[in-house]
């Protein structure tokens, strides 16, 4: 209602103002002096507004960066986020050098040739000089910029330097994420989208999941038949038949399947964990691999300045060293309730906004007591 | 052709169907104006809910109807009106609106052509642009809701009807109109292209060309090598959608349900829509550039400074946008080597544009600044361009991306650097040729007014969202307040909001000037800005074939302002050099 009531406002203060401004133009016709005009009054005025909107907007500026600096992201807690804010904050200061230099510039010449009509401007059409140095010095610091980026770009991606990671599987899909831990052996076993279903959350390729997932369907299959016999209406008995025949074919999909992927494959895929909070032990790379089942979504860890897409039929990954427990940041931040998350960046569908997952950070021991406390894939499907 | 220039027309042929390329300019601003109204008001509803999330609100069922059920906006709309907001915006505002307008109306007044090479592509253009437009408007309206999956389109989602329902019926409106959108894309700049090649006249060589020619032409040729491109994406994803090939798509299930496509890659999308995309923000803001370029010269009463370097950072600009378009696509799970060599090419287009800001900035030292509304516009797009360009050096380096990418920092930047940059180069051209599109001027006074409004409550929407950015809010959430680390950024998106409705609101003030001017604005002088370009030596009358008699002949460069030598402070192109004297 107050929007309605603002936006209400604002459109009679518009009406307002432009029949003040019609009642203007109607007295200058009387004195014969043509509204559109710039006189030398308009260009005074004009001038100092622009000076005076100069200045409030770098003090805005100030007050904004002065006010709202707590908000912004607090210090990273992965190793090489640490890198990448060093390269953020020479960025940001030199840009905010540049701005700082140039708005009063432009402000302020603006203000200082504001017209007259006693004055003239002065010719000039060209500096060489001047203008070879201003391609020049923007380029020797975009050079630097640039060499200093890649350097740490090269560093973030380098995947030679993985030294015994955590390795876990991030499954998105609308509108969530599941975590598949790949176990002792640090292996994820194979994995597709065809064996989603039930218990297989993430469509793990493992044994004990093929005989869980295949009895069930048997259960399905004979239930149907059973029913199809029953059933005297032929329409609705036709409609169950091609139910059968659907079930039939994923079994025969899921056999195909298990006969083509190698023995290795599928028994690395057994002591696989799949769980719906992400641990993550501290001081120890987390090799992350994602995947999706059915739209794009993106992996944002904000507070690890880790990102990365999740993109249906193909495989991502990003490494990490978190630095800093979940204990160590609540201190960090004075904010008792912090917990660090990871959110999908990636427009996907109507919950896009609460596609969420905590992300824990906690000593190599409990992260150890942690995982050993969840079911592997042969232990849920044993049960 | 001025003999034919005196048949009978009847409303038809001269309002409707015209093949003048005065009228169809009109035709374009009009309809990008309708356009932009649209997609603003779009912009105030999803501010709104950004602002109070899920708070019903009377404004929501008033414009969305059944899909804000007791006031409270559908997650799915919100989607559906940002995705619609960033189309009618880029596409039919900025490209069409802007581009569409002034390369009609100043390519054959500047260069001394009595009209386009062809009228009749020329008209072409036009109405498969309005056709195209009333495509994405009725779309609006479908049953399952306007393409929502982002002005980018990405697939899987756009693809999959079942992933969000403004993939169904709404999408596939969107890609008719965009194909048809591309269509008069390309009549558009293949006319402009050849007009300005072959239709120059005498002495007007490409070294004396006013910048705003050099813009819109770099601009068609950027048009017409990627928008095909955009093309081909669509196509392809018709094909995935309708027909069951898999370019895109590979190994999905949703709801439920496993697809049986196999081996396309939604990267592939993401490469061919961005071979537009990037160029297509080149296509847009350098109009604006070559519109501010000749009003700041004019009004400084200066010549522009730097004229070959101007020249050549727009064609330096328009080379390097063919090859950054991956800066998009860093965390795609692209090859990290190709992310660097698109992060090395990305920075590169930090050195035009810094050339052409401090140009901009030295045009006016020593000038004599005369303030019409057109000049305040176009310094503020000088402002805005250095605001919005410096956070590119940020989002193009890879490194940084990594953790700003598609934040509200991205929104922050490219809203100030292409948007309001691009639409205050629109509204200078507006304002300053006014006169030659209706004969008659605008109101000074609420031009300033709307300028004044118009900047503060511009970068008092946009400037925060660089701070919400940096706080790791994404964009397009529908609302924040399911993540508590975002809880604290409320009132600042508050604030955002409000700014923004007043910004909004100033657009009444132009419109309200645009409309009156048109029947009762001061009658237009010949050459009301004391300007030196060949389209102020037509007649007020705005005849057909442009000139009643010869078509001026061109001896000079269009910035002789305050040349000594001579009484006025301007010289116009068409004036003979003196003996001895030099041209630029």
């Amino acid at each position: 209602m107050t929007e309605l009531l603002i936006l209400v406002a604002v459109v009679v203060a518009v009406i307002a103002i432009a029949q003040v401004v019609r009642i203007f133009e109607l007295s200058n016709k009387i004195k014969g002096v043509r509204e559109s005009d710039v006189t030398d009054k308009d260009n005074d005025t004009q001038g100092k507004l622009l000076l005076t909107f100069g200045i409030l907007f770098m003090l805005a500026f100030f007050v904004m960066t002065a006010k709202w600096n707590h908000l912004l992201l607090p210090i990273s807690a992965s190793e090489h986020g640490l890198e990448i804010d060093f390269l953020m904050d020479l960025s940001m200061g030199l840009i905010i050098l540049v701005f700082l230099i140039t708005q009063p510039i432009l402000f302020y010449l603006s203000f200082k040739y504001r017209g007259h009509k006693n004055r003239t401007a002065t010719f000039i059409s060209h500096n060489d000089k001047a203008e070879i140095i201003w391609t020049i010095v923007p380029a020797i610091v975009l050079t630097v910029l640039i060499i200093y980026g890649l350097k740490t770009w090269a560093s973030v991606m380098d995947r030679t330097n993985l030294d015994n990671p955590v390795v876990v599987e991030l499954y998105a899909k609308q509108f969530d994420w599941t975590a598949r831990y790949a176990g002792e052996d640090g292996q994820l076993g194979a994995a597709n989208v065809r064996f989603v279903g039930g218990l297989n959350s993430v469509g793990v390729i493992a044994e004990s999941a093929l005989l869980t997932q295949n009895a069930g369907l048997q259960v399905n299959i004979e239930k149907t038949i059973a029913k199809i016999e029953a059933e005297e209406n032929a329409m609705k008995r036709a409609k169950m038949e091609e139910r059968l025949h659907k079930m039939l074919a994923k079994q025969k999909t899921f056999t195909s399947i298990v006969t083509r992927t190698a023995q290795d494959r599928l028994d690395a895929a057994e002591d696989d964990v799949v769980v719906k909070e992400l641990h993550l032990p501290v001081n120890r790379q987390a090799h992350l691999k994602f995947r999706s089942q059915d739209v794009i979504h993106s992996a944002y860890f904000p507070h690890f300045r880790a990102q990365m897409n999740c993109v249906p039929g193909m495989n991502t990954d990003f490494v990490f060293k978190p630095i800093l427990t979940t204990e160590e940041m609540r201190e960090e931040t004075g904010n008792e309730n912090f917990e660090y998350v990871l959110l999908c960046n990636k427009i996907c569908g109507a919950a896009h906004f609460n596609m969420q997952m905590t992300v824990i950070v906690e000593s190599e021991e409990d992260y150890e007591k942690w995982l050993a406390s969840q079911a592997t894939v042969l232990a849920s499907n044993n049960n | 052709m001025s003999e034919h220039g005196h048949h009978e027309e009847n409303f038809f042929s001269k309002y409707v169907f015209s093949m003048d390329h005065k009228m169809i300019a009109k035709q374009f601003l009009i309809t990008g104006i309708i356009m932009g109204v649209v997609g603003m008001i779009m912009s105030v509803l999803f501010r709104i809910q950004i602002a109070y999330p899920g708070q019903p609100n009377p404004m929501f069922e008033l414009f969305l109807g059944d899909w804000a059920e007791g006031g409270v906006m559908d997650p799915n709309m919100y989607l559906a009106l940002v995705t619609i907001h960033g189309t009618l915006m880029v596409f039919f505002v900025l490209t069409a609106g802007l581009s569409g307008t002034f390369s009609n109306l100043l390519i054959p007044l500047q260069i001394g052509a009595r009209d386009m090479a062809s009228g009749f592509i020329n008209a072409l253009s036009y109405w498969f642009f309005f056709i195209s437009s009333v495509i994405m408007l009725i779309s609006l309206g479908v049953e399952t809701g306007p393409a929502s999956a982002g002005w980018t389109i990405y697939p899987p989602l756009s693809a999959l009807p079942q992933a969000i329902p403004g993939s169904g019926l709404g999408m596939t409106l969107w890609l008719v109109s965009m194909t048809l959108f591309v269509v008069s894309s390309l009549l558009g700049g293949l006319n402009y292209i050849v007009t300005i090649l072959n239709l120059r006249t005498k002495g007007l060589t490409m070294t004396r060309l006013p910048l705003t020619m050099w813009a819109f032409f770099v601009t068609a040729i950027l048009g017409v090598l990627s928008f095909p491109v955009l093309i081909s994406a669509v196509l392809l994803l018709i094909f995935d959608r309708g027909f069951g090939t898999s370019f895109y798509l590979s190994d999905i299930m949703i709801q439920g349900e496993v697809l049986s496509n196999v081996g396309g890659s939604p990267i592939l999308f993401e490469h061919l829509f961005w071979f537009l995309g990037h160029p297509e923000v080149y296509i847009v803001i350098l109009p604006a550039l070559g519109i501010t370029s000749e009003i700041i010269s004019t009004n400084s009463r200066k010549p522009i400074f730097g004229y070959r370097a101007m020249v050549g950072s727009i064609l330096g600009i328009a080379f390097l946008s063919f090859i950054v378009w991956a800066h998009h696509m860093f965390v795609t799970g692209m090859s990290p080597f190709l992310g660097s060599v698109f992060t090395f090419t990305t920075l590169l287009i930090a050195i035009p544009s810094a050339v052409k800001a401090f140009n901009y900035i030295t045009t006016l030292w020593k000038g004599n600044l005369r303030f019409t509304p057109a000049m305040l516009f176009s310094i503020g797009l000088v402002s805005t361009f250095l605001t919005g360009g410096l956070t590119g050096i940020i989002l193009g380096d890879n490194a940084l991306d990594i953790n700003v990418h598609d934040t509200y920092f991205v929104v922050g930047h490219f809203h100030i650097v292409m948007g309001l940059s691009a639409i205050f180069g629109m509204f200078a051209g507006v304002y300053h040729w006014f006169p030659k599109m209706y004969g008659r001027m605008m109101n000074k006074k609420l031009g300033y007014a709307h300028f004044w409004i118009t900047i503060v409550g511009a970068y008092g929407t946009f400037f925060p969202m660089h701070y919400l950015g940096l706080a790791g809010l994404p964009r397009r959430y529908y609302s924040n307040t399911a993540f508590p680390m975002f809880d604290d950024l409320a009132d600042i998106n508050v604030i955002i909001t409000f700014c923004a409705i007043i910004g909004a609101a100033a657009q009444l003030l132009f419109l309200y000037n645009f409309v009156v001017s048109i029947f009762r604005g001061d009658k237009a002088e010949q050459n009301p800005w004391k300007a030196n370009t060949l389209e102020w030596t037509t007649p007020v009358e705005r005849i057909h074939g442009n000139w009643p008699g010869e078509i001026p002949e061109v001896h000079r460069w269009p910035y002789d302002y305050s040349k000594p030598g001579y009484d006025e402070d301007f010289v116009m192109q068409n004036v003979p050099l003196k003996e001895g004297e030099e041209d630029h």
